[in-house]
């Protein structure tokens, strides 16, 4: 049995706002292990973002516990434990593509020789070689989000957490990162926690999908659902797959209703 | 599609032209010969920029026209200044209604090439200068204006060019000593106090009412109550554009340095980025069209702060003082000769400024290509 990674232990966060608290998790209890692809989906607002951040350290739980390979958050955040994808590619516009591959590697103070051959083969990965002089702003939407996840990528973490990072684009590119995605995480083995709010797009990259619902934010249920590492789009159109998020689409129903 | 093609200013500059013809000659020096000439010139220029002809051919006709006619009208004025007639400014409207022909074609429809398009940019403003100088000496000149009330860009292009080593001498104790200085040091110690306020915010907290009461103060008060403490020298007008140019600084900064998005300063704290490595490499960047807004206005503000501040004691050089010397001895156009040297200095060191603004904040939006 791989080792837990992340563990969060009746984890609580409660946002003090103007129009009083809102309680964003309650009672979050989850393992995930080395190597474990997790989808996080569910309804708006119901702590899907906050859950990522409580683990990446940009926000602190109000109760309970959350360890990272047995550290506390904020030590795994300084150790680079993980690489972050937001839903936005948030790409700094004056800096070429390379140029932001290369930020978080200036951060840590990695050497020009590693930089240059990071940023060279982790573009590959994403398949944007040949783009390393131009501008964030002359790029597609999936191309600037391809470029964002190279960035996250060329630190070489454990860990990688993603916020709906295939959200603002078309179906098609959407497909087509999926697939890289799985390509990539069947080739690095990396521990991957992803934010969704399509069921296919849970069904097809992930080993575990974690079905959340609202207010106030927690697990409602947790599906396995391991189809194994090598997926062709078209498993999207067999029963097992089918099966499967008919069962997500189930639970989304249940913890939604308790709602009305 | 027939050959004509009325344009308005050409049909105006038409029925201006004709209209002049009966008050001919146009001045007292002017035969009506020569007067019959400019208006045939004109006539000329304004009935064949309605042929349709090439732009370019259409643009050489009319820079012949206008500024031939022009030329004419301004020899007409020798020794004739105030005796211009209806007649004359009637022709002199014709001409410049040509000019102002001229620049819309040459603006085109902006189908243009990259390369034209450059040479456009930098003409169209100059064509605009020289027809202002046109008009300001033929009205100054043919309706003979006082002296003293404006003298004709001829009379100050002279004085200029007989006074260079006075106006030198201005610059450099205006110019290279205190505005320079006091634009260096204001700007740089904003920017510098701003990292400061950034990082402790307490000090923002107490600094900027401080900085909106200063600002407030009329520099007409500050200025010579530095000269009391800074002397009379440049240093005490370095100490005005100082104390001018230190709090737009100081606000742009700050305000530059907040403006980040929430998702730029997660990112760099995922990286575990210490506060000057987001400072360097995120929120400095971020605020390079605030601080160059900041050098832009300082540029402006700092000129007048040095020219004002000399009217309050100086020793007996420097723009400022000249000017308030020349005044009271109506040498009006020494006046307007340091006037030209100001606005030439500021629009260069604003042009400076603003060309590199485009190279460092090249990724704006406003500056995308
Ligand atoms: N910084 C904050 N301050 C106050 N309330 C917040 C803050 N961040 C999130 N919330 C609240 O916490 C709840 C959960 O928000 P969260 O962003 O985690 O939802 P989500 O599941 O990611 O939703 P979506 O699918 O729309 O992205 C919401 O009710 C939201 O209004
Ligand atoms: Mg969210």
């Amino acid at each position: 049995m791989p080792e837990t990674v992340i563990s969060a232990q009746n984890l609580d966060l409660t946002f003090e706002t103007n129009d009083g608290p809102v309680h964003a998790l309650k009672n979050i209890d989850l393992d995930i292990r080395e190597g474990e692809f997790v989808s996080l989906i569910g309804p708006s607002g119901c702590g899907k973002t906050t859950l990522l951040r409580v683990i990446a350290d940009l926000e602190k739980p109000t109760g309970g516990r959350m360890t990272i390979n047995g550290m506390t958050p904020e030590q795994a955040r300084l150790a680079r434990a993980y690489g972050y994808v937001f839903q936005q590619a948030a790409l700094l516009p004056w800096r070429t593509i390379e140029d932001n591959v290369a930020l978080p590697l200036e951060v840590m103070g990695v050497d020009k020789a590693t930089r240059t051959q990071r940023i060279r083969s982790n573009l590959d990965l994403v398949n944007l070689s040949g783009f390393e002089k131009k501008f964030p702003w002359q790029l597609s939407g999936g191309m600037q989000q391809r470029a964002s996840i190279a960035r996250a990528l060329a630190v070489e973490p454990q860990m990688l957490l993603m916020d709906e990072p295939f959200g603002a684009l078309d179906e098609i590119v959407r497909d087509h990162l999926n697939e890289q995605l799985l390509k990539l995480w069947a080739k690095t083995k990396k521990t991957v926690v992803f934010v969704t709010h399509s069921i296919p797009e849970a069904v097809f990259l992930s080993t575990r999908i974690v079905v959340m619902s609202p207010r106030p934010g927690r697990i409602h249920e947790i599906i396995d659902c391991d189809l194994g590492y090598d997926r062709p789009l078209d498993i999207r159109e067999t029963p097992e797959f089918l099966k499967i998020a008919h069962q997500v689409r189930e639970g989304l129903k249940a913890g939604h209703s308790y709602d009305e | 599609m027939s050959a004509i093609r009325i344009n308005w200013q050409a049909l105006l500059a038409l029925i201006a032209t004709l209209a002049s013809l009966t008050a001919l000659p146009y001045t007292a020096s002017m035969s009506a010969g020569f007067s019959l000439a400019v208006a045939a010139l004109l006539l000329a220029g304004a009935v064949l920029s309605m042929l349709r002809l090439a732009s370019a051919l259409e643009a050489l006709v009319l820079l012949i026209a206008s500024f031939g006619a022009a030329g004419m009208l301004i020899t007409g004025l020798e020794s004739a200044t105030g005796t211009a007639t209806a007649g004359y400014f009637a022709s002199l409207a014709a001409a410049w209604l040509l000019g102002w022909r001229l620049v819309t074609v040459m603006s085109g429809d902006g189908s243009r090439s990259d390369r034209t398009a450059g040479i456009v940019a930098i003409t169209v403003p100059a064509l605009f200068g020289i027809w202002v100088l046109i008009l300001w000496e033929c009205i100054v000149r043919g309706a003979g204006v006082p002296f003293v009330l404006l003298p004709p860009p001829s009379a100050i292009g002279i004085r200029i060019s007989e006074s260079l080593p006075i106006l030198a001498a201005d610059f450099r104790q205006t110019v290279l000593k205190a505005v320079l200085f006091g634009y260096v040091v204001g700007c740089l110690a904003g920017f510098l106090v701003a990292i400061l306020a950034d990082r402790f915010r307490f000090f923002a907290n107490g600094l900027l009412p401080v900085g909106n009461m200063v600002s407030a103060l009329p520099m007409i008060g500050i200025a010579p109550v530095m000269v009391i403490w800074f002397g009379f020298d440049w240093q005490s007008k370095a100490a005005v554009v100082i104390v001018m140019t230190f709090f737009p600084m100081l606000v742009n900064t700050l305000a530059g340095l907040a403006a980040t998005s929430e998702m730029e300063r997660d990112l760099m704290r995922t990286y575990g980025a210490t506060h000057w490595q987001v400072l360097l490499k995120l929120r400095m960047q971020a605020a390079m069209p605030f601080i160059f807004n900041a050098l832009k206005i300082n540029s402006t503000l700092a000129l007048i702060g040095a020219i004002v501040a000399e009217f309050f004691g100086t020793p007996i050089v420097g723009m400022g003082f000249r000017i308030s010397t020349e005044v009271g001895r109506m040498n009006l156009d020494m006046v307007w000769a340091e006037i030209a040297l100001a606005a030439i200095v500021g629009s260069l060191f604003y042009g400076a400024l603003a060309l590199l603004e485009r190279t460092v904040t090249f990724w704006h939006p406003s500056y995308r290509r």
